[in-house]
């Protein structure tokens, strides 16, 4: 006689008022009648939002059309809604600004090489991840700088010096040790290949001022340059808020908290109307670089305190480990405790890499045109003048800040959900 | 046994000592700072005496020349810079109290919102606050500014709430009170009202604590705040007169004005700051441990006396110090009003460092007043933190 079942019962569907789709509606949304009340403002709300929206941008939008005249309503007869032949017209300055049409091959090129080395490094799988680090972080710089700047004297001076460095780490390349020998000789060719490419006919690249950029390719320079620049620097800002040393922390904390206390604005005047002055004249900078070294020293202030609270994250057994085995300070730091900390703080530095890309905004207080300065520059033509002209363009601008920052969120979400369960206890 | 005794640390020579290693490292760093400086300042000097520019504060003494569309206090054109730049201290000021207390309210209802049972309003909070928080503040600031001026009426065809506010292109018009003389004791009054108040509710808590008796509290102190000074208002015979704005030819005389590019900074800062908040409060509440939530259930409260009693002050804990940092936030992004042309402390800057073309005095001020607030915030976040810190074993 059994008292213990010997064999394992199936499991039973769920009782029927418990599972269901309906049960869910009941439970979530008319469980009250203040529940009730709130679910049918709610649903209207949406629905006139979407309402306006589609109808705005679809239903009564004006598709083609040559100049005003296809988007005024007299015009047409029909209510007009947005007009998108404006922006279709309006596309090529929206994007570059002002740069030399016939160069504009070169931003994409630009654009199509910096995807190429940063895709692979965003997604965690793909090997190689330092080397498509350098490739990204220290190689692509170069790269960009002289295909968007062109040639000018700087860039001629930078070839030669590539020149130099490249045989230098070539002979280098003979004596080092041989686990080091293949990243010597690929660092050394990529410099020859640039100095080759440089003479062999791309070198004539035509110099294009940076007062001519404008657009969404500014707002990129600068939220990419600001970032990619800040980070060296604000690592050792935030090593030097560590610091035991007095004189290095006073500096440290000095600098970071001045930074972070004033809004980016009065960093931006700071940069392009102070700093002149401590420059002398012959090397005065211009516009763009100007808002580039202020945009950098706001983001290395930032990005240094982010980069503390990973530094903080690290268990001390880590640093007295890398003490015990007898590693330098510089070492310890770049081979075990940086390493780390840099992983774990990769979302922050996402996050404040999405919170400069929409601060690029604010370089139109200082006369830099970035998307939203062109937006506004383009109001003025009275080729495009209509009463929907202003919303279109807003419609258009939102569109492409909402896609591009709620991607780069979603990335970051991605990532420390990643991290976490690599480190979850549980 | 020898090996046990601790010995003293080898003698290394002095160049590796990390002692006097460190002393070396600070001696060069401050060296290079020092000459750094000293460049910046030389440059600076030769290129101030090119452009005939005198460095000091005393540019600050100089005619304005230029008018402000909104003044806290008396300015007319005649008047100094220095007075400019105080009026566009006080417009800073003023935004940044407003948008704090507004964008706190919305940022706690948007909060709450999102932790709802109500799905529909769950999911409302949430793409609120995504928009909110992925769109950039100048273009969020520059779309509400537009919007106000395009789609508010002509003075003619002012929108009016009875006779009392007018909304139009113009701005926002509400009545302008005239005091008597005797206001100031219906003030005083209502300062006596909220100490009486605060008293009472103390005592009330007292009392209950130690006898558990529960003492009424609403009506108490709404008599004491509300009531009391209205009776001393009535009793001293009104002494406030109304002024109505009115339309009197093209545009709205009389009143006080609220010009829309306040009203549009407003709405933009605290839209923009309560998507913030929200994220912070919600993660407040979630931070508090589900077991008190069940124990405080199993104990027969309310859900609301939960919320109040239980779950927010705990609550608190966790949202009051990065809810500092978003006041602070709030305080330097009105900065942006320079965007869309209100006189904050940044517009009415500029157009001085325009004119008077002292770019470093102006920087300097900015920076000084910017960071007085900053360390002020910090400082209240600091003494707040103690005060609430969990005294552990």
């Amino acid at each position: 006689m059994n008292y213990v079942s010997t064999k394992i019962l199936e499991a039973q569907p769920a009782p029927d008022g418990t599972v269901g789709a309906w049960v869910w509606v009941r439970k979530n949304l008319i469980s009250s009648p203040l529940n009730i009340i709130l679910t049918l403002i709610g649903l209207y709300a949406i629905y006139k939002l979407f309402y306006v929206l589609i109808n705005f941008g679809i239903v009564t939008a004006v598709w083609t059309g040559e100049d005003r005249d296809a988007c005024l309503a007299d015009k047409i007869g029909r209510e007009v809604g947005a007009c998108w032949p404006y922006v279709h017209a309006k596309f090529g300055q929206f994007m570059y600004g002002f740069y030399t049409h016939e160069e504009r091959w070169r931003v994409n090129v630009t654009g199509l090489l910096g995807l190429l080395f940063l895709v692979p490094l965003l997604i965690p799988k793909v090997p190689y991840k330092t080397l498509n680090a350098v490739l990204f972080f220290v190689i692509y710089p170069f790269i960009a700088f002289y295909l968007l700047v062109g040639k000018i004297p700087f860039t001629t001076t930078l070839a030669y010096i590539s020149l130099f460095a490249s045989i230098a780490v070539l002979v280098y390349a003979i004596f080092a040790p041989t686990n080091k020998r293949l990243w010597v000789a690929f660092g050394a060719s990529l410099l020859i290949a640039f100095y080759v490419l440089f003479y062999m006919g791309l070198g004539a690249l035509p110099h294009v001022e940076s007062s001519r950029w404008g657009g969404f390719l500014v707002s990129l320079v600068v939220a990419i340059t600001g970032i990619v620049v800040s980070m060296p620097v604000s690592i050792m800002l935030a090593l030097g808020r560590r610091s035991r040393l007095p004189v290095v922390r006073f500096f440290s904390v000095g600098f970071i908290e001045l930074i972070r206390g004033v809004p980016l604005i009065t960093v931006l005047f700071f940069a392009t109307y102070v700093l002149p002055f401590f420059i002398p004249r012959e090397w005065s900078p211009d516009g763009l670089l100007r808002v580039l070294i202020g945009v950098s020293l706001f983001s290395a202030a930032y990005l240094a305190e982010i980069i503390r609270g990973g530094l903080q994250a690290i268990p001390k057994g880590q640093f007295e480990g890398a003490q015990a085995l007898g590693l330098s300070y510089s070492k310890m730091m770049g081979l075990i405790v940086l390493p780390q900390a840099l992983k774990h703080v990769i979302p922050g530095i996402v996050n404040t890499f999405i919170g400069l890309f929409k601060d690029t905004t604010l370089v139109i207080i200082v006369s830099i045109l970035d998307l939203l300065g062109v937006l506004r520059a383009s109001f003025a033509d009275s080729k495009w003048s209509t009463p929907t002209t202003f919303f279109t363009a807003f419609l258009f601008a939102g569109i492409i800040y909402f896609v591009c920052c709620y991607a780069m969120s979603r990335y970051s979400i991605f990532v420390e959900n990643r991290l976490n369960t690599g480190h979850k206890r549980s | 046994m020898a090996d046990y005794i601790a010995e003293k640390p080898p003698k290394v020579p002095f160049y590796n000592d990390p002692f006097y290693r460190g002393i070396l490292f600070q001696l060069a760093l401050f060296v290079i700072v020092a000459f750094l400086g000293y460049q910046m300042y030389d440059n600076a000097r030769i290129n101030i005496a090119k452009q005939n520019l005198v460095t000091g504060f005393n540019f600050l003494q100089n005619t304005a020349g230029f008018q402000i569309p909104q003044a806290l206090i008396p300015y007319h054109e005649g008047m100094s810079y220095g007075r400019a730049f105080v009026v566009s201290i006080l417009n800073t000021l003023l935004v940044a109290v407003i948008g704090v207390f507004f964008a706190t309210i919305l940022g706690f209802a948007v909060g709450v919102a999102r932790l709802s049972k109500n799905w529909v309003v769950a999911r409302m909070a949430y793409w609120y606050v995504e928009f909110i928080r992925n769109l950039p503040l100048l273009f969020q600031l520059i779309f509400w500014y537009l919007v106000l001026i395009n789609v508010l009426p002509a003075p003619r065809d002012s929108l009016a709430i009875s006779d009392l506010i007018f909304v139009n292109q113009r701005g926002l018009y509400v009545p302008d009170f005239f005091d008597s003389g005797l206001f100031k004791f219906v003030l005083g009054a209502l300062v006596l009202g909220l100490l009486a108040a605060v008293f009472w509710n103390k005592n009330v808590t007292k009392k209950q604590e130690t006898t558990g008796q529960q003492l009424p509290r609403l009506l108490p102190t709404l008599g004491l705040i509300v009531v009391f000074p209205l009776l001393v208002y009535f009793a001293l015979g009104q002494p406030l007169t109304i002024e109505k704005p009115a339309l009197s030819g093209f545009n709205i005389r009389g009143g006080i004005s609220v010009i829309p590019e306040l009203v549009a900074l407003l709405i933009g800062l605290v839209t923009y700051t309560a998507g913030f908040i929200a994220e912070i409060v919600r993660s407040g509440i979630q931070a508090v441990n589900y077991g008190q939530t069940e124990a405080g259930r199993s104990l027969g409260l309310q859900e609301g006396k939960i919320l109040n009693l239980i779950v927010i002050p705990q609550a608190l804990r966790v949202i009051v110090p990065p809810l500092t940092s978003q006041f602070l936030n709030l305080a330097k992004n009105s900065s942006l009003a320079v965007g869309i042309g209100y006189p904050d402390m940044v517009s009415v800057g500029q157009t001085i460092l325009n004119q008077s073309g002292q770019a470093i005095e102006v920087v300097a001020m900015w920076m000084a007043v910017y960071l007085t607030i900053s360390i002020t915030i910090s400082l209240f976040m600091n003494w707040y933190n103690a005060k609430i810190a969990l005294v552990e074993r």
